[in-house]
């Protein structure tokens, strides 16, 4: 029982950063527009996180600050794709490449620095009730906040008159360009939404679940967080579900370590990559599913031509 | 306020599409000499330490055609997959399991083999690269999964995998624990063809691939094909060209060229098997790609120019103190001003009312 508890509440550190960088992106990519630049975004998070938390002693000031500094690397983005037109996928790419050029530059100084903890909600009687206290009532405040978005998300693009003129731009740019739907301007919105997420899910690794700074330390979380947007079909619900999953198969690894399964520990790191491409595989394998659910303009550059 | 507007060209200006790299490369060292000066550095003893320096020696010109050699051949192979639509980002990935299985040959065929074991080491690196890449293939033509993301995922299980073997099985012996294989010896090792610098087998199968590169892209009905596809997706399928079979093709042909750059990298500059075998060279290679706008030759002069910053960016850590790490950014920084003056190709720019427009 004690053993389980220790899995889940790890599962939902693990998760955390994912799903605050997926759900991000879920609404960028729910206005059309692709950004692969997550990982690039989530590194540069992580190191202006660390940083300013670090200096300020405040996490919520770094944390702050990280969701400034991805929506920074985003409009960067936005500017490349939306007024110069430029191909979102080489673009996004090139995020990838200069946040993780940038973030070892700027990081430099703090290598080998550490944080204290962050710490955990704590109601006397309620946390300590097995499993249920520790999973539900003793998180640290990040995981609160994930999920309220996640919340939040689904409400608003569901629920709101804004949410559903995103949509539509994100399903057909030229018709809501013609009812006189500003697209370029909510497509930029979007995305620096997807990188302010972004920062925030990097600020999360070196800030609360590491918690220090080495380079290159979002370790394809970035690209992991872009796959569970396709495993979720684009549902912000399912992305719960997904990045607990994913949570899982990261912790479960950690764990098979700590009991000394005579297996090398490299080949059960490659787990969650493996369990990647597996999730994917599955989903994909129904294209008319993918057809049905993304969003039809995703990835499509827009020129207002009248 | 004038505004700007953009209209697109009937067909792509020839003069922009051969100045856009050259005007993304002087934008680049504008925003190079800016970030010298943040960092505190002279921006023209910095520019000296980065271009100059490098190359000011004979066998410091070599290496360049030594580190432009793994860029081109991984560049070659991506582009001709870029022009056909096919994603393909895990060369750093595929560039690893060439350099594994070409390894396994050096390592424990050597003496059986003799002569010929740095053909079998090539042809075993580049089985390994193909077969690294005939993953994501498989799983996007059957399971329509994007090869994008399974590309690079597989780029981290390649990585866990050599780490795994020279932390393991493969460690030299004798190797005082350190995560190394033992040092290729006697026929696993390639020789510089031109004394007083490194250059070899490397540089001369990089210069083959973009002759064969501009051949199947210029000359070829496979290359036409990839090319209609890349472009309108629609008319290839109407006129019944396999979307599937190209993208097999575009994969198996990146990855088999970033396989065969892994082994020369290997058995060439690094000469055993490491923890890190590049230093990003398949991610790189994307960058490369691009600045020689996915064309073979372009992508000649493109590795030439990187492999120069990678050399200025070693030359600089050591004469101005300045982190490796600038160099990404340098990349990062060149791909972004070459993805905006792309619009330079596509589109007219004009200030203000189109003429045209209030003529009609």
């Amino acid at each position: 029982m004690h053993e389980l508890t220790a899995i889940l509440v790890s599962m939902v550190l693990s998760a955390t950063p994912l799903l605050l960088a997926a759900s991000g992106e879920l609404v960028t990519e729910k206005s059309g527009v692709l950004n692969l630049g997550v990982e690039g975004m989530m590194v540069v998070g992580a190191v202006v996180g660390f940083g300013v938390a670090f200096g300020t002693d405040s996490a919520i000031a770094g944390f702050a600050v990280a969701a400034i500094a991805g929506a920074l690397m985003a409009a960067l983005f936005a500017v490349l794709t939306l007024i110069f037109l430029a191909n979102q996928v080489a673009t996004g790419l090139a995020l990838t490449i200069f946040g993780l050029g940038l973030s070892a530059l700027m990081g430099k100084a703090y290598i080998g620095k550490t944080l204290p903890p962050v710490p955990h909600l704590h109601i006397p009687g309620i946390s300590d009730i097995p499993l249920v206290g520790p999973l539900i009532f003793g998180e640290n405040a990040m995981v609160y906040v994930s999920v309220a978005f996640v919340i939040a998300i689904a409400w608003y693009l569901s629920r709101t008159r804004s949410g559903l003129v995103l949509r539509s731009i994100g399903e057909n740019h030229d018709a809501a360009h013609a009812l006189g739907y500003p697209v370029r301007r909510i497509r930029f919105l979007a995305v620096l939404f997807g990188g302010a997420m972004s920062g925030l899910g990097g600020a999360y690794l070196s800030i609360v679940y590491t918690p220090l700074w080495t380079e290159g330390m979002t370790a394809g979380r970035g690209w992991i967080a872009l796959a569970l947007v396709v495993f979720s079909t684009w549902k912000p619900w399912r992305l719960l579900f997904g990045a607990y999953l994913f949570g899982f198969f990261s912790i479960a690894q950690l764990h098979a370590q700590g009991f000394a399964v005579p297996i090398a520990p490299e080949f059960l790191s490659m787990l969650p990559y493996l369990a990647t491409i597996l999730v994917l595989v599955i989903i994909s394998r129904d294209a008319k599913r993918i057809r049905l659910n993304a969003p039809a303009a995703l990835g499509k550059a827009f020129r207002a031509t009248a | 306020m004038p505004r700007l507007r953009l209209e697109p060209r009937a067909q792509t200006s020839r003069l922009a599409t051969y100045l856009s790299p050259v005007l993304a490369v002087v934008l680049t060292l504008i925003g190079a000499a800016v970030l010298f000066a943040i960092l505190g550095r002279d921006p023209i003893r910095a520019y000296q330490a980065f271009f100059i320096d490098p190359i000011s020696t004979f066998y410091g010109a070599g290496e360049l055609g030594v580190k432009s050699a793994p860029l081109i051949l991984c560049a070659i192979g991506l582009a001709i997959g870029f022009r056909a639509n096919v994603w393909n980002i895990g060369a750093e990935g595929q560039f690893v399991l060439g350099g594994i299985c070409g390894s396994y040959v050096a390592l424990f065929y050597e003496p059986t083999l003799g002569p010929a074991t740095l053909p079998v080491m090539f042809i075993a690196g580049a089985l390994g690269g193909l077969a690294w890449a005939a993953i994501p293939a498989l799983l996007k033509t059957q399971f329509n999964a994007n090869e994008i993301l399974t590309s690079l995922m597989l780029t981290y299980v390649a990585q866990l995998l050599l780490n795994y073997l020279v932390r393991g099985p493969w460690r030299n012996p004798q190797g005082y624990n350190f995560p190394q294989s033992k040092i290729f010896d006697g026929y696993a090792v390639i020789e510089p063809w031109i004394s007083g610098t490194r250059i070899g087998l490397g540089t001369f199968l990089a210069l083959i691939a973009a002759a064969g590169g501009w051949f199947l892209l210029s000359r070829s009905f496979l290359g036409y094909q990839i090319k209609v596809i890349g472009l309108t997706p629609a008319a290839a399928a109407y006129a019944g060209f396999s979307a599937k079979r190209v993208t097999w093709f575009c994969l198996l042909l990146s990855g088999g060229l970033a396989g065969i750059a892994g082994i020369n990298e290997v058995a060439g500059p690094i000469g055993q098997l490491l923890p890190v075998i590049s230093p990003g060279y398949g991610f790189t290679a994307i960058i490369v790609a691009f600045l020689g706008r996915l064309h073979p030759v372009g992508i000649v002069l493109a590795g030439l120019l990187i492999a120069l910053s990678y050399l200025g960016g070693e030359a600089a850590q050591i004469s101005l103190d300045l982190p490796v790490a600038v160099v990404g950014v340098f990349q990062g920084m060149l791909l972004f001003f070459l993805l905006a003056c792309e619009l330079l190709v596509r589109y007219r720019v004009q200030i203000g009312q189109a003429i045209a427009e209030s003529a009609a």
